[in-house]
């Protein structure tokens, strides 16, 4: 760039072009990391041609806090807290899967009472996570208006964990051995009062969003992606299973009550943007429908299993995995036998969702790029990590 | 009744018998800025105003409540802050046109308010070819909007003002069209002429189905050019961040934001001066007892009425739909709004030459 003679007088801001545009007419830009589309501190470095997109290259590693080296450093019962800060809208389900590679190391066995309070926990997370999800993806095709009617609901949800677990968004309820306390006495009315609530709202989501003509063709036929493809990439959950692929940990390796209740694994075949978005949609219903069976089945008992003050896994590595609002949560312990893990790995939803986007995006427009976004549900911390 | 036309007569009376005729003519040209630029800045701030609480009412929250009662003067005190905020050009921009594009934008929109008429008896200039001033005019910022985005120096810049230099010169076609239907039928572009040829009923109930088809691609193709959504992707924050005032701060952006909402109000005047009649209140037939009791409300009220009215029509779009692509923008302009709005003007033209109108 030709600089003239004042510009030393300003710090001139360095611009990253990891590609020079090799062709003549592309244009290379920046998306992020601070950009209104991104959700967050997601950068991409997108070559265009006019409005069609040659290539779509995500950089990541700005919201990195080392979670996974911190957690060495953290007891067993320390470092599933943590994990709250990673996909921060599925905390519980984090926590969750956390929980229940520790106990599989200690073969905890977890109370009833505890199983289907986190499996009730669970599903209001999913359903919290997939009713932002809503409110953010019709904002990125822009719609402004949903992402309210969408937080007036989670705005319930959130006063149901608020009661019980103390916190609304960073809950940390889940502990080795079951949950960290009893639910609150008014769980069970306000969790009713929200599924009749919610259930005459969600025919308004599909009113103003889902039937809309403008809404249908920004979504339909763009950001294609085959189920061979999907598996290929390692894509997980409801974007996985908008092409089809059968991922639905729940069903497949079904954890805690899962396999007591009856919901359906949403399947959609076209693998488009409009099927990850009706497979979201869909599967709110079936959350709403688990969360109906359980509510009025909490056993009694204990909430927690008894558990010793410090624990130490035995030698030896353990993998669990979950299903997440986004997709496949994998734990991976390390242990040498100590009270700390020896390493940890976390297998996020969110990172190899993101690995597809520049699959999809080619030879789309920049406001596809935008709708794919929205339709994979990225959540930049839980891709960092 | 009800008329400024005395008012403007007895100054125009006093000042060429006082002053020499130059320096009247000079005097009435101050006192018509002064009245344009305190319109343009008190529209400025009704509208947004108005957006702000529309869009709060749909989007059930509050919307501005802490500034002056009910939060009225929440879009002074922005203005006041954007004014007194430092007027920023980024590093390695083309400053002369950079600083020069928001005031064409506002200028434009400025010029344009001079044939509208805002109550009876009550306009700046009745020029013969008063519609056509207007669409001419008002394409001109299209140039100002470009000029921004060359001169930004900014990729997103550069991108919004090209979606928006397709999407306006696109729009204005079918706009224009639509326009010529009612033009047609009155048979004269002078405002004066169209509003009253609308005595005894406006033109959307007067010009049978045709006329009603010519008001919905109005509506829809002048939502486009002055890109506000679900036509805005010239700004498209999800997309282009702000598009082709990404680098504009302060007052300079403030132009931009004035002008946007005025150019608002003047496609609703109008729509609402061509289809419902502007000043002219609501007539059915001739000499009939509803006509007189219409007739008592103020000429101003009708056409502020149907102006606003429009907008919230507009603002009301807004709120309620996603963004289109631009692919789909071009095709919907080019594929289905200008061939059925050319196929509907030999309609109008029809109907005119037979006299089938009432």
């Amino acid at each position: 760039m030709r600089r003239n003679k004042k510009s030393h007088l300003y710090r001139e801001t360095q611009i990253v072009e990891t590609h020079s545009a090799d062709v003549e007419g592309d244009l290379v830009i920046n998306v992020g990391p601070q950009h209104p589309a991104t959700h967050g501190v997601l950068h991409l470095v997108i070559t265009i041609n006019g409005e069609t997109i040659k290539k779509v290259d995500p950089h990541l590693g700005y919201i990195h806090r080392s979670i996974e080296k911190m957690c060495e450093s953290l007891s067993y019962r320390q470092f599933i807290y943590v994990t709250s800060r990673m996909d921060y809208l599925s905390s519980h389900i984090n926590n969750h899967g956390c929980a229940l590679c520790v106990e599989k190391g200690l073969q905890i066995q977890v109370p009833p009472r505890a199983q289907v309070i986190r499996v009730l926990m669970d599903e209001l997370t999913r359903l919290a996570s997939h009713q932002l999800w809503w409110g953010a993806m019709t904002m990125d095709v822009g719609a402004l208006t949903p992402f309210f009617h969408a937080f007036r609901e989670r705005e319930m949800i959130n006063d149901i964990m608020e009661e019980t677990c103390g916190a609304r968004l960073t809950m940390n309820y889940m502990v080795p051995g079951g949950v960290m306390a009893d639910i609150h006495p008014n769980f069970q009315r306000k969790v009713k009062e929200f599924i009749t609530h919610f259930k005459t709202k969600i025919g308004e989501y599909d009113e103003l969003v889902t039937g809309n003509v403008i809404f249908q063709n920004r979504m339909k036929g763009v950001g294609y992606i085959s189920k061979e493809d999907a598996i290929s990439y390692g894509m997980t959950g409801p974007s996985a299973r908008g092409s089809a692929v059968q991922c639905d940990i729940r069903k497949l390796y079904p954890y805690e009550v899962y396999d007591k209740v009856q919901f359906d694994e949403i399947l959609e075949t076209d693998g488009d943007s409009f099927a990850r978005y009706m497979v979201r949609m869909k599967e709110m219903h079936q959350s709403l429908s688990i969360i109906e069976q359980l509510i009025d089945n909490i056993p009694d008992g204990d909430f927690q299993a008894k558990t010793k003050a410090v624990l130490k896994l035995p030698k030896g590595e353990f993998y669990s995995r979950i299903e997440t609002a986004r997709g496949e949560f994998g734990v991976y312990i390390v242990s040498e036998g100590g009270t700390t893990p020896y390493r940890i790995k976390f297998r996020s939803p969110g990172f190899s969702n993101l690995s597809a986007l520049d699959h999809m995006a080619r030879g789309g427009k920049i406001g596809d790029l935008v709708a794919m976004m929205g339709t994979l549900d990225l959540v930049i911390p839980d891709i960092d990590r | 009744m009800w008329s400024f036309e005395n008012i403007s007569h007895s100054i125009d009376t006093w000042l060429y018998n006082t002053f020499s005729p130059t320096t009247a003519m000079l005097i009435e040209f101050l006192i018509i800025a002064i009245c344009i630029i305190g319109l343009f800045s008190v529209l400025g701030l009704v509208l947004i105003m108005m957006e702000r609480k529309v869009s709060a009412w749909m989007q059930v929250r509050l919307g501005p409540n802490r500034v002056g009662p009910g939060g009225m003067f929440q879009t002074v005190a922005d203005t006041l802050k954007l004014i007194v905020k430092e007027g920023m050009t980024p590093n390695n921009v083309d400053r002369f046109l950079f600083n020069l594009a928001p005031f064409i934008v506002m200028i434009v929109s400025m010029v344009v308010l001079a044939p509208l008429m805002f109550a009876k008896n009550f306009q700046i200039w009745d020029i013969n070819i008063g519609i056509l001033f207007i669409t001419a005019v008002s394409s001109v910022s299209v140039i100002g909007i470009l000029m921004a985005g060359w001169a930004s120096n900014n990729k997103y810049s550069l991108l919004g003002a090209m979606r928006s230099g397709a999407q306006i010169v696109s729009y204005e076609l079918s706009a224009g069209l639509s326009i010529l239907a009612i033009v047609v039928l009155t048979g004269s572009l002078k405002i004066s002429d169209i509003i009253n040829s609308q005595e005894n009923g406006w033109w959307i109930f007067k010009g049978h189905i045709p006329a009603i088809i010519a008001f919905v691609i109005f509506i829809i193709a002048v939502t486009a050019e002055t890109n506000r959504a679900p036509f805005d992707l010239a700004e498209a924050e999800s997309e282009l961040t702000a598009g082709f005032h990404t680098e504009y701060s302060g007052m300079k952006f403030a132009l931009f934001f004035l002008a946007e909402y005025v150019n608002v109000f003047i496609v609703c005047a109008v729509g609402a001066t061509l289809f419902l009649g502007g000043w002219m209140p609501l007539h059915f037939g001739t000499g009939n007892k509803f006509n007189e009791v219409m007739d008592y409300i103020p000429s101003s009220i009708w056409f502020f009425g149907k102006t606003f009215f429009l907008i919230f029509v507009i603002m009301w779009f807004r709120w309620t739909f996603p963004r289109l692509r631009i692919d789909q923008l071009l095709n919907l302009e080019w594929k289905y709004l200008l061939p059925i709005s050319m196929f509907n003007l030999l309609l109008v033209t029809v109907i005119a030459i037979l006299k089938w109108h009432f």
